[in-house]
């Protein structure tokens, strides 16, 4: 039997029924949305393992200071939210305007952190496409005497080297350290068109001393970092609007303890945000 | 037994209190080298805040049956794409 309140669409045979399915066809959004989201884990997956010290390296320009902050501010807008959700079923509708008013605050706070830092990288250009470079980065703790550039060949113990266009020629004797991504390679290894730092010796301008290589794989990394957190930024600017029209349904008292669907709904969605970026935070943050 | 039930706020404010000891602590295990496990203990804590904000701040452990299951689909189907696809990468030599 069904005396419908006003807020019990007429398919429905009560709220109770009512408020299930709508919690449902929540969740089975958030299934899609696992594996919307799902398509590029498993990208990262495959190629962080088949790159990892391309993967630790591109990290490492990473400030781990404001990931940390950010996953904070995410974790505890989980906690006002879920508070706005309590607030709503005890029928406290002022409570769930300033919860998710709360809400709304510590996710803009994340975003302006996530513009800084895509700022920084811009700015560093750590941006995957054509100005992409990590040769500026190694200039600046690359000593006197040091070149940056691309490798031409490498013939027995002699590297052809190009610098802007100029063409140097460097012996490389069998106890030069030489890293690819920070990693340990062999000379062999290096393949043309490489960029890397050559460290020369004091003594003998055309003798490295040190070796400094990236490959390109970094930037497949940092490709992953922007791609990911920009999905996931995206959600947030999503997200955040809908709080807010929720936030002033309830500041307008549209809710009751029978009513407020919305608020949990709203809640599941700003919940989901945060759990992708507890995954997207060691993933991208602290790799190696 | 209904679904709407909620938990209490000091029951929120303990769930977050811990979460936020599992991401102190996610930072502090990857200052050390761990080699293969570091990766695989990284994961682990990251499963570990994903279950608690999903069974307490989502209301799962007091949702349907039905309602269970749905959440379940999306990280099974994940775990198809992931397990596949990883097998057949990590065994091609």
């Amino acid at each position: 039997m069904s005396h419908a309140a006003a807020h019990v669409a007429h398919h429905f045979d009560d709220a109770e029924q009512q408020f299930a399915a709508a919690n449902m066809g929540m969740w089975v959004f958030l299934a899609t949305e696992v594996l919307f989201f799902g398509g590029m884990f498993l990208g990262y997956t495959v190629y962080r393992s088949r790159y990892p010290h391309a993967w630790a390296a591109g990290s490492h320009h990473q400030d781990v200071v404001l990931g940390t902050i950010n996953t904070a501010l995410l974790l505890v807008s989980s906690l006002t939210v879920a508070l706005a959700v309590h607030a709503a079923a005890t029928g406290r509708g002022r409570r769930v305007f300033w919860y998710l008013a709360m809400t709304i605050a510590f996710g803009i706070g994340f975003l302006g952190i996530k513009g800084y830092e895509y700022a920084h990288k811009v700015h560093e250009r750590l941006f995957p496409g054509p100005n992409f470079t990590l040769l500026k980065v190694l200039e600046k703790h690359a000593p006197a005497g040091a070149h940056v550039g691309h490798m031409v060949r490498i013939d027995d113990r002699r590297l052809l080297f190009d610098v802007e266009g100029r063409e140097l020629l460097f012996t490389v004797p069998e106890d030069v350290a030489i890293t690819l991504d920070k990693h340990p390679v062999e000379l062999s290894e290096l393949r043309p068109g490489t960029a890397m730092t050559v460290e020369t010796s004091p003594s003998d301008s055309n003798r490295a001393r040190r070796i400094e290589a990236q490959s390109d794989q970094v930037e497949l990394y940092l490709s992953f970092y922007f791609a990911m957190t920009g999905l996931h930024a995206l959600h947030m600017l999503i997200g955040i609007p809908i709080l807010a029209a929720i936030a002033v349904m309830a500041w307008r008292g549209r809710f009751s303890p029978e009513y407020y669907t919305p608020v949990e709904i709203g809640g599941l969605y700003w919940h989901f945000v945060d759990i992708v970026w507890v995954f997207l935070f060691p993933l991208l943050y602290l790799v190696g | 037994m209904s679904e709407r039930h909620v938990d209490t706020p000091a029951t929120y404010l303990v769930i977050f209190g811990v979460l936020m000891v599992l991401l102190v602590l996610t930072v502090a295990v990857a200052q050390f080298d761990l080699g293969p496990a570091g990766p695989v203990v990284a994961m682990g804590i990251a499963v570990a805040k994903a279950v608690l904000i999903v069974l307490y701040f989502m209301h799962l452990r007091h949702a349907l049956s039905l309602v269970r299951v749905m959440a379940a689909a999306g990280f099974v189907w994940l775990a198809i794409l992931l397990v596949l696809t990883m097998g057949d990468y990590v065994t091609r030599g």
